[in-house]
C-alpha cells in the first residue's frame, strides 16, 4: 500500500488559487478511478476532480470555502501497490478535468502492515481517523431528511450545570458547525442529544424557523424578543461576488447617469414582430432552425449597443489596471500604468440571477448577430446559467454588461460596473405613466435605464451623450434596423 | 548549528507527543518530533509496558508456584524458578519491537524524527542537541510541549544506592529478597505484587489510612485481601523516616520500627517534566504544578501548545493520546475539542481495578442522587472457570433519569472491560441500555449487565 497525494490541479487561465466548494467524499471511503472527489471553483466556474486511480481516501485537506493555493495538497489516497509519495500538479483542462496519474516519485520501502501497528498504536495507525466525526465535518450543514417528526410532549430542560448528553460523533459534529449543545434539546432518553436533535437545529436554521432552543419557550401568543444571532460563512459563489464588487466598487469611481426612454414605438414594434413570427407570415428563413424565440426588449436593447458602440469607443472597452486581478485580457502585468483597451466586437455580458447567485452569461459578437439570432442566443444562456451548466466560455469574455431585475426593475438603480468593464447597462421596469406631448397628457410605456460608467475613462458628458443616443435610438426603433 | 524550519515542533515522543506527530502527519502537517530517548516515553520504555511485561511473567510464575504446591486443578510440575535477567531480556525486546513500531508509523505519516534533547529559547524556537552531540536550530510555527512527568525523590531517602524508583524497578536481573515500597498508590501496588509473586519479601508503606487512596474501600478491599494473602505487609498510615544500616525506618502511630529491606522502591507519585527544556523563558501561565492548557490543548502563548502529563492529572497515557490528537487537529484549523464525558482508569494488580466516571461517593459529593448496582463475580460462572471468584462490577446512575454516570470493576481480568464501561459512558448509555444489551456468556463482562439491572432492581443471577 502507498500514499498518493493528489495537489490542488491547475484550471488554466493563469488562476492561482481555488476555492473548495464540497467534498464528494469521506475520509476512509474507497474510491474509484474517476469518481469524483472535491468540488472547487475559479472565479469563473466550477470544476470537479476525480481520483486519479482507485483507492482509499485518507486526508481531505481543508474544509468547504477554503481558498487553496494551486499546487498545495487537496487530498491523499491509499493506494494498492508501491504506492507514489507525491502527484505532480498537473495543467487540466477546466472543463474535462482530468487529473493525470504520471509524475511517479518512489515511495520509501512500503511498510509491512502487521509490523507497523503496534500495540500501543493500533488505534492511531487506522487510516481514517476521521470515522464517523469526519464524515459529518463534511457536511457543514447536511441535506434535510424527509420531514422529520420533531418529537412532541414537553421535554424538562436540563439542569443548571448538567454536562449534555451526547455521543461523541453528534459531539464533534456540533463542534464543528460551531452548535453549543448546552442550548440544544436533546430528546433522546436522559435528555440524550441525537443527530436528528442537531438535525432539527439545521432545519431551523435553513428555515427560519426557531429551533427548540433550551429556555426559549414560546408561551402561546406571546410576542418575545428573539435573542439569536447567527453566523455564516461567505463562501462559495457569495465570495466571488463579494471580492467581485469590492474590487469594483474600491477602485471604479462611478457615475450613474438616468434617463427615461418612450418605449411606445418599440413595445408596438416587438408585439408586432411576436405575432408575425407566431402566425409565420414573416418567417425569412434566415434564422435558426425550428421556431422562432419570443423576443423581449433585451435583443433590441443589444441591437441598440452595437449600432451605438462604434462611435463610443470607451463605453466597449476594459480598463487594465495595476490592481486588476487575472480578469480579462491578461491584465497582471503590474506596475504598468493603466491601460484603456477597446474591442471591436460587442460582447455583452448578461447580468443574471440563479439559485446559487449572480452570473453574468456572454452574448459574445453580437454585431454579428441577427435580432432573431440574438434573443436566441440569450434564450440558450439564461438556461445554461439557471441549470448551472454554463462553462467557463458562456461566463467571460464580456466587454459591457446588462442588468435587469425585470418585473423587480424599479425606478433607478446603481449599477455596479463588472470590472474591468467601463459600462454597465441597468434597465429598470416598464410602466404606463402620463407623459406631457402637445398639450396634454398621454399614456406611455415608459422604462429608465441607469446606467454607470468609469469616471477614470468616461466623462458625464461623454456618458450622457451615449445615453441619449440609445434614447433616441429606442425611441425611434426603426433607426436600430438602418446601417449607419 | 545547522537551522530548520518546520510547522509543527513536538517535544517529547511518549504516547502524547507521538500521536500528535502521525495525526499531524495525517493532516499533511509538516512535523517533527524531538526525543531524546526511544520513542514511546515512560509509558513504552519505563511504564505501562514493562510493568505489564514483568506482571505477566510474575503472574505465570505465581501459577506455576500454586500448582506445585497445591495443584489445585490437577496439574502437577515440579518447584518452578526464575530467572529474572531473561524474562527482563523478554520484556525488552517486547519495548524494542514497540519503540522500532512508533518509529515506522511516525514515518508512514511523513513525521521526522530528531534524536536529541530540546531546549526552548522562545516560543517558536527550540536548540537541539543531538544523541550524536551534532546541535541544530529548529524554528517551528507550532510547538506542542510533550515532556511528560518523571518520578519524584523523597528528600530524606533520595535515589541511588539501594533506592530505587520504578524505572530501576523494570530492569532488576535479580529478584530483590526484601523489598520495601514507599507508597501504596497503583505503581507501587503493582510492582510490589509482582515482586512478591516472584519471592521477594515484601512491605509496602502508605502514609494515608488505605491503600490505592484515590479508591474507595469496596473497590480496594479484594485487593488489600490479595496482598495478605500474598504475605505482603502492609503498613498505612504510615510514613518512611530515613535509610539506616539495618533498613528503613518508617513512624506510624505507634511509633517507628525499622524495615528490613535491601531494597527500597520509592513510588510516592510523579511529577510534571517542566525543568530543564526552557520552558522557563516562555512564561507561560501554570496550572499548579502543570502547564495550563485549554480545551484545545493551548497555552497562554499564541501556537504553544500542551499535551499528557505535563498538563495535569489523570497523568495516563491514554489521555495524552486523545490529546495528542486533538492538538494536531487544533493545529490543522480543525474544530478540535478534548472533551471525553470519561477517562478509564486501570489498576494492573491482582486482582485488577478498573474505573470509568463516578463512584457512588464522588456522585454524591458532585450533588447527584444516585441509584448503585453491584455484581459480585461470585455469582459470575466465567470467573469460577478462571478459578477467581473475587470482586465485583458496579454501576452508579441518576436516580431521575438512569443515565450511568459511573462504571467499575475489581477481578482478575477485568480491565478489559474498560473498554464497555468507557462506551457507555462516552455514548450516554442508560441502565436500561446497558441492561438490554444481550451480554455472551459465559463472560465476566455479563456482569456489567447484571450490575445495571441489580441498580434497576432486577438483577437475574444474585
Amino acid at each position: 500500500m502507498g500514499r498518493l497525494t493528489i495537489k490542488v490541479p491547475d484550471v488554466g487561465e493563469g488562476v492561482a488559487e481555488v476555492e473548495l466548494v464540497s467534498w464528494a467524499v469521506t475520509e476512509g471511503q474507497a474510491v474509484e478511478r474517476n469518481q469524483t472527489i472535491a468540488e472547487v471553483m475559479t472565479d469563473k466556474a466550477t470544476v470537479e476532480v476525480p481520483a486519479p486511480v482507485d483507492g482509499v481516501v485518507q486526508v481531505l485537506s481543508g474544509a468547504a470555502g477554503d481558498v487553496l493555493l494551486v499546487g498545495s495538497t487537496l487530498f491523499t489516497l491509499e493506494v494498492e501497490g508501491e504506492g507514489d509519495t507525491e502527484i505532480a500538479a498537473e495543467r487540466i483542462v477546466a472543463a474535462e478535468a482530468a487529473i493525470p496519474t504520471g509524475a511517479e516519485i518512489p515511495a520509501e520501502a512500503a511498510l509491512p502492515e502487521a509490523e507497523a501497528v503496534t500495540a500501543a498504536g493500533a488505534g492511531a495507525a487506522a487510516p481514517a481517523g476521521g470515522g464517523t466525526g469526519a464524515a459529518a465535518s463534511t457536511e457543514a450543514i447536511p441535506a434535510p431528511a424527509a420531514a422529520r417528526p420533531v418529537t412532541a410532549g414537553p421535554v424538562a430542560p436540563r439542569p443548571e450545570g448538567r454536562r449534555p448528553i451526547a455521543t461523541p460523533a453528534v459531539r464533534r459534529r456540533a463542534r464543528e458547525a460551531g452548535i453549543d449543545l448546552r442550548t440544544v434539546v436533546g430528546t433522546g432518553p436522559a435528555g440524550r442529544i441525537s443527530h436528528e436533535d442537531l438535525d432539527a437545529v439545521f432545519d431551523a436554521a435553513r428555515t427560519g424557523a426557531r429551533p427548540a432552543a433550551a429556555g426559549v419557550g414560546s408561551a402561546a401568543g406571546r410576542r418575545q424578543p428573539d435573542p439569536t444571532v447567527a453566523d455564516q460563512p461567505i463562501i462559495g459563489i457569495r465570495r466571488k461576488i463579494a471580492e467581485q464588487m469590492v474590487a469594483s466598487t474600491s477602485t471604479i469611481p462611478h457615475i450613474t447617469y438616468v434617463e427615461e426612454i418612450d418605449m411606445t414605438a418599440l413595445e408596438e414594434l416587438r408585439a408586432a414582430l411576436n405575432t408575425a413570427s407566431t402566425e409565420g407570415t414573416m418567417r425569412t428563413g434566415s434564422d435558426g432552425d425550428g421556431g422562432r424565440p419570443r423576443l423581449t426588449v433585451l435583443p433590441f436593447l443589444i441591437r441598440a449597443l452595437v449600432n451605438e458602440l462604434p462611435r463610443f469607443p470607451n463605453m466597449n472597452a476594459h480598463v487594465i489596471d495595476p490592481s486588476t486581478n487575472g480578469g480579462e485580457g491578461g491584465g497582471r502585468r503590474s506596475g504598468e500604468p493603466g491601460t484603456l483597451r477597446t474591442f471591436g466586437g460587442v460582447h455583452v455580458g448578461i447580468a443574471t440571477q440563479t439559485d446559487g447567485g449572480l452570473v453574468v452569461p456572454v452574448v459574445h459578437h453580437a454585431e454579428a448577430e441577427s435580432l432573431w439570432s440574438t434573443a436566441t442566443r440569450i434564450g440558450e444562456l439564461a438556461e445554461a446559467a439557471r441549470t448551472g451548466t454554463a462553462g467557463p466560455a458562456d461566463l467571460t469574455g464580456s466587454t459591457i454588461t446588462i442588468t435587469s431585475l425585470g418585473p423587480l426593475g424599479g425606478l433607478v438603480t446603481t449599477p455596479v460596473i463588472n470590472k474591468p468593464e467601463t459600462t454597465i447597462v441597468g434597465v429598470n421596469k416598464m410602466t404606463i405613466r402620463p407623459v406631457w406631448i402637445d398639450g396634454e397628457f398621454v399614456p406611455r410605456k415608459m422604462m429608465n435605464l441607469s446606467c454607470s460608467f468609469d469616471h477614470r475613462v468616461i466623462d458625464g458628458w461623454d456618458a450622457a451623450r451615449f445615453v441619449q443616443a440609445l434614447k433616441r435610438s429606442l425611441e425611434q426603433p426603426a433607426l436600430l434596423f438602418i446601417d449607419q | 548549528m545547522t537551522a530548520r524550519h518546520t510547522q509543527v515542533l513536538i517535544i517529547g515522543g511518549g504516547p502524547g507527543g507521538y500521536v500528535a506527530g502521525i495525526r499531524a502527519g495525517q493532516l499533511g502537517l509538516e512535523t517533527v518530533v524531538v526525543d531524546g530517548l526511544p520513542l514511546g516515553g515512560t509509558c513504552l520504555n519505563v511504564g505501562c509496558i514493562p510493568s505489564k511485561a514483568l506482571i505477566h511473567v510474575a503472574d505465570e510464575f505465581a501459577i506455576a508456584t500454586d500448582q506445585a504446591k497445591r495443584a489445585p486443578l490437577g496439574i502437577s510440575v515440579a518447584d518452578p524458578t526464575i530467572d529474572l535477567g531473561q524474562a527482563v531480556a523478554w520484556k525488552d525486546g517486547i519495548v524494542r519491537k514497540l519503540n522500532s513500531g512508533v518509529g515506522r508509523l511516525l514515518a508512514k505519516a511523513h513525521t521526522d524524527v530528531v534524536e536529541g534533547w530540546c531546549t526552548l529559547v522562545d516560543g517558536k524556537t527550540a536548540d537541539v542537541t543531538g544523541v550524536d552531540g551534532s546541535t541544530q536550530r529548529i524554528t517551528a510555527d507550532h510547538v506542542v510541549i510533550a515532556t511528560g512527568s518523571e518520578p519524584v525523590a523523597l528528600p530524606a531517602i533520595p535515589f541511588g544506592d539501594g533506592v530505587i524508583s520504578s524505572t530501576e524497578a523494570l530492569a532488576l536481573t535479580e529478584v530483590p529478597p526484601l523489598l520495601a515500597v514507599i507508597g501504596g498508590g497503583y505503581i507501587g501496588l503493582e510492582l510490589g505484587m509482582a515482586f512478591a509473586k516472584l519471592g521477594s519479601i515484601v512491605t509496602v508503606v502508605e502514609a494515608e489510612p488505605q491503600i490505592l487512596p484515590i479508591y474507595d474501600r469496596q473497590l480496594t478491599a479484594p485487593v488489600a485481601k490479595s496482598l495478605t494473602a500474598l504475605g505482603v505487609d502492609v503498613l498505612t498510615g504510615t510514613t518512611a523516616v530515613e535509610l539506616t544500616d539495618d533498613g528503613l525506618v518508617v513512624e506510624g502511630s505507634d511509633g517507628r520500627r525499622t524495615i528490613a529491606a535491601d531494597t527500597v522502591l520509592v513510588t510516592v507519585g510523579r511529577r510534571p517534566r517542566v525543568s530543564g527544556v526552557g520552558l522557563e523563558h516562555l512564561g507561560l501561565s501554570m496550572n499548579g504544578p502543570f502547564i495550563a492548557i485549554d480545551d484545545r490543548c493551548h497555552t497562554s502563548m499564541r501556537n504553544v501548545w500542551a499535551i499528557g502529563d505535563v498538563t495535569g492529572e489523570p497523568m495516563l497515557a491514554h489521555r495524552a493520546m486523545k490529546q495528542g490528537e486533538v492538538v494536531a487537529e487544533a493545529i490543522a484549523g480543525r474544530p478540535a475539542a478534548f472533551d471525553p464525558t470519561a477517562i478509564p482508569a486501570i489498576v494492573f494488580t491482582d486482582p485488577e481495578i478498573v474505573t470509568v466516571g463516578l463512584s457512588p461517593e464522588q456522585a454524591e459529593a458532585d450533588g447527584l442522587d444516585v441509584i448503585v448496582g453491584r455484581f459480585p463475580l461470585q455469582a459470575n460462572s466465567r470467573s469460577m472457570t478462571l478459578a477467581s471468584d473475587r470482586g465485583f462490577v458496579r454501576a452508579v446512575a441518576r436516580a431521575d433519569d438512569h443515565l450511568v454516570v459511573g462504571l467499575q470493576a475489581v477481578g482478575r481480568s477485568v480491565a478489559e472491560l474498560s473498554t464497555a464501561f468507557g462506551l457507555a459512558l462516552e455514548m450516554g448509555a442508560r441502565l436500561e441500555d446497558i441492561g438490554d444489551t444481550i451480554h455472551a456468556h459465559p463472560t465476566i463482562g455479563e456482569g456489567l449487565a447484571e450490575s445495571a439491572l441489580a441498580a434497576l432492581g432486577h438483577a437475574l443471577h444474585i
